[in-house]
């Protein structure tokens, strides 16, 4: 090979590009629209699809503008563009400058129409549902061992600790095949029976990768299985055929763990109300009977006020009592003093005072009343108000009889 | 399973007990009794929702049909 006769890789592309871009200036292409994405520069990305090739596209913001519709995956839709290559990866692509929606695409057909017969068929009546356990202690899960639902359902459930485990039953969730072990997963899982709730889906994904929950074979197993089942395939807004068999939908694996926790929540909520409500009950019971006796206490009069009153009473008393002894006591005190003049008066002091005199016996010391006590000669004491005399009778003159 | 049996029992307990209280003029002396029947029942509901550590395990299908369980532990 004679390396001069060969042109660089972009000289190459830059031929192709003219012969396609010559040659397509506007064609009308028919397919159906997956991967599409829009990112911040409001340029649409999708593929454009049959069941044989497909085609990578653009659609620049300044026709994408134009749009009255939002073109979402699954969509079949008209194309009118040109033929383009991409340098920088040597790609062919559609520029596409008008979109059209074009009835419905075939997967989202096929969708549809399951979706109405497993309808008709009664898979996603409401009365067919089973509640989830209200205290659920194994979670099983079906889905892929290395995917991030499995992840997202674990740090779930362990952040919230809340005392459940986890036995996870391995599938592959997308590809061939897959919608046939899904379906055996579940099957197996109700054979094993030890779980109270199970988990089945994937993480997020597209259209095509989410398909298998969107098979019959996956909604024929989800209905006929035993223990309740909480779908959880993909995105939020993505609905698959697996959504509506469910007994309940999650919208995504983290949101199912969150479901199957949230009874235990709920019910930790409804153990706190009850305990709650059983003190208040109590409280309130007894602030009653204190109001009542309270009630009682007043009517019955507190002993306090019984002692007030009575040590009122008594003080009165009191005074009265001392008046009245106080009262007797003068009074016998001034009869005393009037007792003590009178008996002053009556005293010997008293009469010698008056100028009378005591005489008795010098030897006997007897008062003597009469002259006769007495012999002439004999010695007396003759007793004054002040002083004594001692003096000798002389003469004794007897009373007449 | 066991506890959580235990638990439903003394949840519907605890309700019944509350209902009781909140119902009616109980006299005190026995208020008090269904009270603490009630305080009882609550703790033996806290019990059995005591936080456990998650534990993982994968369910295995053998040849012969019968299942197996594996610790599952790609984190």
């Amino acid at each position: 090979m004679e390396s001069a006769a060969a042109i660089p890789v972009s000289t190459l592309i830059s031929h192709v590009q003219e012969l396609v871009e010559d040659n397509f200036v506007e064609v009308l292409v028919l397919g159906e629209l997956s991967n599409v994405s829009r990112p911040a520069s409001g340029h649409y990305y999708f593929t454009l699809k049959d069941s044989l090739a497909q085609i990578r596209c653009a659609m620049f913001r300044s026709h994408a503008r134009n749009l009255r519709f939002s073109p979402t995956t699954g969509m079949a839709v008209v194309c009118r563009g040109g033929l383009s290559v991409y340098p920088q990866r040597g790609d062919l692509q559609l520029v596409v400058r008008e979109l059209e929606p074009e009835g419905i695409g075939s997967l989202q057909l096929a969708f549809e129409q399951l979706k109405q017969k497993l309808q008709s068929e009664g898979l996603f009546d409401q009365e067919r549902k089973q509640p989830l356990p209200t205290y659920p202690t194994t979670v099983g899960v079906v889905t892929s061992a290395t995917g991030a639902a499995i992840r997202d359902i674990i740090n779930v459930l362990s952040r919230r600790a809340a005392g459940v485990n986890v036995l996870l039953r391995a599938t592959s969730v997308q590809g061939d095949g897959a919608a046939a072990e899904i379906a055996q997963a579940i099957k197996e899982m109700n054979q094993d029976g030890s779980s109270d709730v199970l988990i089945v889906g994937r993480g997020g994904g597209s259209r095509e990768d989410l398909w298998a929950f969107n098979e019959e074979i996956v909604a024929r197993a989800v209905f006929a299985s035993r223990i309740p089942v909480i779908s959880a395939v993909g995105h939020e807004t993505d609905f698959s055929i697996a959504d509506f068999v469910a007994d309940l939908r999650a919208p995504t694996p983290s949101a199912a763990a969150e479901l199957v926790v949230k009874n235990r929540l709920d019910l930790e909520r409804h153990l706190d109300q009850l305990i709650l409500r059983l003190g208040d009950r109590m409280t309130a019971q007894l602030a009653l009977l204190r109001s009542r006796l309270q009630g009682l206490e007043k009517r019955l009069r507190a002993p306090g006020d019984l002692i007030r009153i009575l040590t009122l009473r008594f003080g009165q008393l009191e005074m009265r009592l001392k008046q009245a002894i106080c009262g007797t006591l003068e009074h016998r005190r001034q009869h005393v003093n009037m007792l003590g003049r009178q008996l002053d008066g009556l005293s010997p002091a008293g009469v010698l005072a008056r100028g009378y005199a005591i005489v008795r016996r010098r030897d006997s010391g007897a008062v003597i009343h009469a002259s006769e006590e007495v012999e002439e000669g004999s010695a007396v004491t003759i007793h004054l108000a002040r002083g004594e005399l001692v003096a000798t009778v002389t003469e004794r003159v007897n009373e007449q009889e | 399973m066991a506890t959580m049996k235990n638990f439903e029992t003394a949840l519907k307990k605890l309700e019944e007990t509350v209902e009781q209280l909140e119902s009616g003029d109980l006299p005190l002396e026995q208020a008090l009794k269904v009270f603490s029947t009630g305080v009882k029942q609550a703790e033996i509901c806290r019990e059995s929702l005591k936080d456990a550590e998650l534990k993982v395990q994968q369910l295995l299908r053998q040849d012969d049909g019968s299942f197996q369980r594996d610790t599952f532990d790609d984190i």
